[in-house]
């Protein structure tokens, strides 16, 4: 009962595999496939949501704050699938290894945020991340596009090299502590905790879950994978993924001891410098997928605003405001991928009238951006005032005014877009179609970002009692 | 919470607030320009009938804050759902929930493409209007104030003139930028109280660094909405682009935000840094003033114009709040009345005669007194009522600030004065073109008079011009003792400050 979700994946990813072998693929079947093993894996994640175990002899444990995330990585999947589901880039015959390589991303996921033994955490990371690794280049050469091949590439050797840097520093917390369960890590760095390996291994360890989420200097492969990536990709690169890279951050930062404000002093540097990065570089963006990707990095600082604190208030925030993350970008991507005709990257100008081409998406993108942008009352507005009344009260004055600095200079750049769907002209750009599955899923996401930002204090209490239990 | 007078029974300021809200709801699925239309033109006269009762229940004897509602919202981190109104807002909420239906009013031709969304626009924009001046929780406040940047800003978007896009991600960037601050004192001043209750944060003892923080963390905020020179740039583009509906309620309420928002934190969250910084508000004040009166005498677009008589005018508003009298203070909320009431109904005029000209150009409107006698009887009334002229509304309110400003200084009244005259010498020359042109003027004969819809829209403007110019003290009333009240206060806490300051020594 426990690992239902996960077991929903892999029949999943088998059954992808089983249809990989057909030789007749109908792509509508296949997309209903998808989506229908999406939604039952979200069921069965609402089922789990309350049990508590741990299985596989200790290094798997299936608690509340596990399962937090599983739920959201579930609702995050379905809309994925349904936001990308014309795929328009990937061709026919692959479609079935793609959604497979998507299911084990999303089982690798599903499996780091419960995993408390290194290993297990290990093989988990490097099951969602390798698949990701060959979900990018999986773009369709056919009108002679080349970038995929590099994004693969770049993202293959950037996450090897955070990879090793993260097994690296977890040798070192083997040789300093003797195992590798987590909860008998934390007596045993606390007897080191004066030695510079003991916090020299945990910052190594970060430093492969910095990679993940994009922070400064560990961003570098965030452009290009997102623009060489197809639209759908990116959709799913951009935001599940970044689930699990904090639910194992919050795992890790819990765990230091001692020195913590070295650590602190650490996270304050990076955030700054991925903020004013972030910010700045996607000031110049042309490509829709860029901007967004920079913009990623700037709220990856933000939420080690919420992690510097090491309070369990700052913990919840970041669980509450990555969830929220998660949805506003996809909102961007599913507008991204249905204006996106045959599955090309769009420039800023390509969004151009949207509000006359198809009223809906340019809603949904506006509420999206205007979210990630930070204005009252949606979800990305409530995340980011947490963000700032928790690092104000640790008496960060100077990293909060930055922070309120950076959220004036963001502002530019979501507003171009939405001043390009909004005020100019089509020109002679087509409508874009929409099913009404789609229209559905974008009004599911609208509220979800209004009403989570509206009413938030019931899923902070929750992600508070999560964070309780790993304490 | 003891400075709150809970309403039992209806909560009608909820209401106020949710009604355009559910209002918008409806059009999302009925879309059809007749409709939308009729609809919102029926919400916008229901708010303003609901919001009457607000004036016949109001106790002007008590300065606590009367209709309050208050709801648990975000326990965390103890933000709470506290409504209520006293003397300092109750005329700015009646104000803005009466000025809706001109505004639907006068869209009715003038706007002809994407009329629902537009009228949307309105009832959204109206929901975080009504909100912000009634909210009585910091963080309630910051969500009305900054989520109303969006209908504004696709009301300029969208609906706008040629250079739209300028306009609109100025207005946006600019009111953005000069409130992030705003959000880190709140913050600030919450870690102080513990709490966002308003009234809890007043009169505390906050050191005097603090409080210089503070103030020019809100007044960077304030100015740039009010807006006070020299953060006005962004006010002429964003007037002159918006739809006529956009310049009236960015003049009627969005500018009377800034100076509320003076009024209701700066001074009593922060007296100390207000005594210190006052006199050099108040010679921006002036210097606005002036630059709004010279600016306003040299241009050719009416809608600038009258943009940058704003400028003044609310130059005026902040010299009476600083100035830190009862007649200063009353006088400057008398204006920001006024100046919705004749400012809003000169931007009517001005879209009017756009209508029919489509141009904003002074020189293709000049001589049309002959072909249009309603209109320029309309228009008269309503520039002299802006240099305020006796007998009308202005009068009272400029007349006001300018006896308070004699009872402190005198070389400060003295240098308000030429804006006085300013006005008049802009106002006027407007006023001839129009009317009488001279011996050139552009053939007018194709125009048409003013409808019975246009007369309708402007005839309640006029109404409340002489009746706030000749009979003021009705609206005095409700106002004074709030004003009272704070200015007592300030004077306890400047003894109180003055006392401990000569022990200190």
């Amino acid at each position: 009962m426990a690992i239902l979700p996960e077991l929903s994946l892999l029949s999943a990813a088998v059954a992808f595999f089983a249809l990989s072998l057909s030789r007749q693929l109908d792509s509508v079947q296949i997309r209903n496939t998808a989506v229908s093993f999406g939604i039952v894996t979200f069921i069965c994640s609402l089922i789990s949501l309350g049990a508590h175990q741990v299985v596989f002899m200790g290094a798997y444990q299936v608690d509340l704050f596990s399962q937090f995330f599983k739920l959201v990585i579930s609702l995050g999947l379905v809309f994925v699938l349904i936001a990308g589901q014309n795929l328009r880039d990937i061709e026919q015959e692959i479609r079935p290894e793609y959604y497979m390589f998507l299911f084990l991303s999303c089982l690798g996921l599903m499996s780091l945020v419960s995993s408390v033994e290194l290993i297990t955490l290990f093989v988990s990371l490097e099951l969602s991340s390798f698949s990701l690794y060959l979900m990018v280049p999986m773009r369709s050469d056919q009108k002679g596009l080349r970038m995929q091949m590099e994004a693969g590439i770049k993202y293959i050797l950037f996450g090897v090299f955070a990879t090793g840097c993260m097994l690296y520093g977890m040798s070192y917390i083997f040789g300093l502590t003797g195992t590798t369960y987590i909860k008998d890590i934390v007596p045993g760095l606390q007897k080191v905790a004066s030695e510079p390996a003991a916090f020299f291994a945990v910052v190594m360890v970060l430093t492969g879950f910095f990679y993940k989420l994009a922070i400064f200097p560990m961003h570098f492969w965030v452009p290009d994978i997102y623009q060489g990536a197809s639209n759908e990709t990116t959709g799913f690169v951009a935001t599940v993924p970044k689930l699990g890279a904090v639910a194992l951050l919050i795992r890790f930062v819990i765990l230091l001891p001692g020195h913590t404000s070295l650590l602190v002093d650490l996270l304050m540097v990076l955030a700054i410098c991925s903020m004013f990065y972030g910010n700045l570089c996607a000031l110049v963006q042309t490509d829709v997928k860029r901007l967004l990707g920079y913009s990623g990095i700037a709220h990856a600082g933000f939420i080690l605003l919420g992690l510097l604190t090491l309070k369990v208030s700052g913990y919840a925030t970041v669980m509450y405001y990555i969830a929220g993350y998660v949805f506003m970008n996809i909102a961007c991507y599913m507008v991204l991928s249905n204006v996106s005709a045959g599955g090309e990257n769009l420039e800023i100008t390509d969004l151009n009238g949207l509000h006359r081409r198809q009223p809906m998406l340019a809603f949904v993108l506006a509420v999206g951006l205007f979210a990630l942008a930070g204005i009252p009352p949606m979800v990305g507005f409530m995340g980011e005032f947490m963000f700032l009344a928790g690092a104000l009260r640790e008496g960060h004055i100077i990293l909060v005014s930055l922070a309120a600095v950076n959220a004036g200079i963001a502002i530019y750049y979501y507003l171009m877009v939405i001043k390009a769907a909004y005020t100019a002209d089509p020109g002679d750009r087509p409508a874009v179609e929409i099913n009404g599955l789609t229209r559905f899923t974008g009004v599911i996401l609208v509220l979800i970002i209004l009403l989570m930002g509206a009413f938030p204090s019931k899923i902070i209490a929750f992600a508070g009692t999560a964070v309780q239990t790993i304490m | 919470m003891d400075c709150l007078i809970l309403k039992e029974g209806f909560p009608l300021l909820s209401f106020l607030i949710f009604f355009p809200l559910a209002g918008a709801v409806v059009l999302f699925f009925f879309s059809g320009e007749r409709f939308a239309r009729w609809w919102t033109l029926c919400i916008t006269t229901v708010e303003a009938i609901a919001s009457l009762p607000l004036i016949t229940g109001f106790d002007t004897t008590t300065v606590k804050f009367q209709f309050a509602e208050m709801h648990r919202w975000i326990p965390q981190w103890h933000i709470n759902y506290i409504l209520g109104v006293d003397g300092i807002s109750i005329l700015l909420v009646l104000l803005s929930t009466l000025i809706m239906p001109f505004c639907v009013l006068a869209s009715w031709r003038y706007i002809k493409t994407r009329v629902t969304q537009f009228m949307i626009c309105l009832l959204i924009m109206q929901v975080s209007m009504v909100g912000l001046f009634v909210a009585l929780d910091f963080m309630l406040f910051w969500v009305f104030w900054e989520f109303m940047l969006i209908p504004m800003y696709l009301l300029i978007a969208v609906w706008g003139g040629p250079r739209k896009e300028y306009a609109s991600v100025k207005f946006f960037i600019y009111t953005m930028a000069g409130s992030v601050f705003l959000l880190v004192a709140i913050i600030a001043l919450y870690l102080k109280n513990g709490s966002f209750f308003i009234p809890d944060m007043m009169w505390k003892n906050y050191s005097t660094t603090f409080q210089m923080l503070v103030f020019l963390a809100f007044f960077l905020a304030f100015a740039i909405k009010v807006p006070m020179f020299p953060f006005h740039t962004w006010l002429p583009a964003a007037h002159v682009e918006a739809p006529t509906a956009g310049s009236v309620i960015l003049a009627s309420v969005l500018l009377k935000m800034g100076t509320y928002g003076m009024l209701r934190f700066c001074l009593p969250i922060t007296p100390e840094a207000t005594f210190t910084l006052a006199p050099y508000i108040l010679w921006l004040s002036i210097a606005g003033i002036m630059y709004g009166g010279f600016t306003a005498l040299a241009q050719h677009d009416m809608k600038k114009l009258v943009a940058y008589s704003s400028v003044g005018h609310m130059g005026f508003v902040t010299l009476g709040i600083f100035i830190l009298n009862s007649r200063g203070i009353e006088g400057a909320i008398m204006q920001m009345i006024n100046h919705g009431v004749t400012t809003g109904a000169l931007f009517l005029c001005v879209g009017m005669i756009y209508e029919r000209t489509h141009s904003r150009e002074l020189r293709l409107a000049t001589g049309v007194g002959k072909y249009m006698p309603w209109y320029v009887t309309f228009l008269a009334f309503f520039s002299l009522s802006s240099f305020g002229f006796p007998g009308t509304n202005s009068f009272i309110g400029e007349f006001l600030v300018l006896a308070g400003t004699f009872t402190v200084s005198k070389p400060l009244a003295l240098a308000a004065i030429p804006g006085t005259v300013l006005a008049a010498a802009y106002m006027l020359r407007m006023l001839q073109k129009i009317i009488w042109g001279g011996t050139d003027n552009p053939d007018q004969s194709y125009l048409n008079d003013l409808g019975f819809r246009e007369i309708i829209t402007l005839a309640p403007f006029l109404f409340f011009v002489f009746w706030i110019g000749l009979g003021p003290q009705p609206f005095i009333d409700m106002m004074h003792t709030s004003v009272v009240n704070l200015l007592q206060q300030l004077g306890e806490w400047q003894q109180h400050a003055s006392v401990a300051a000569l022990i200190l020594q």
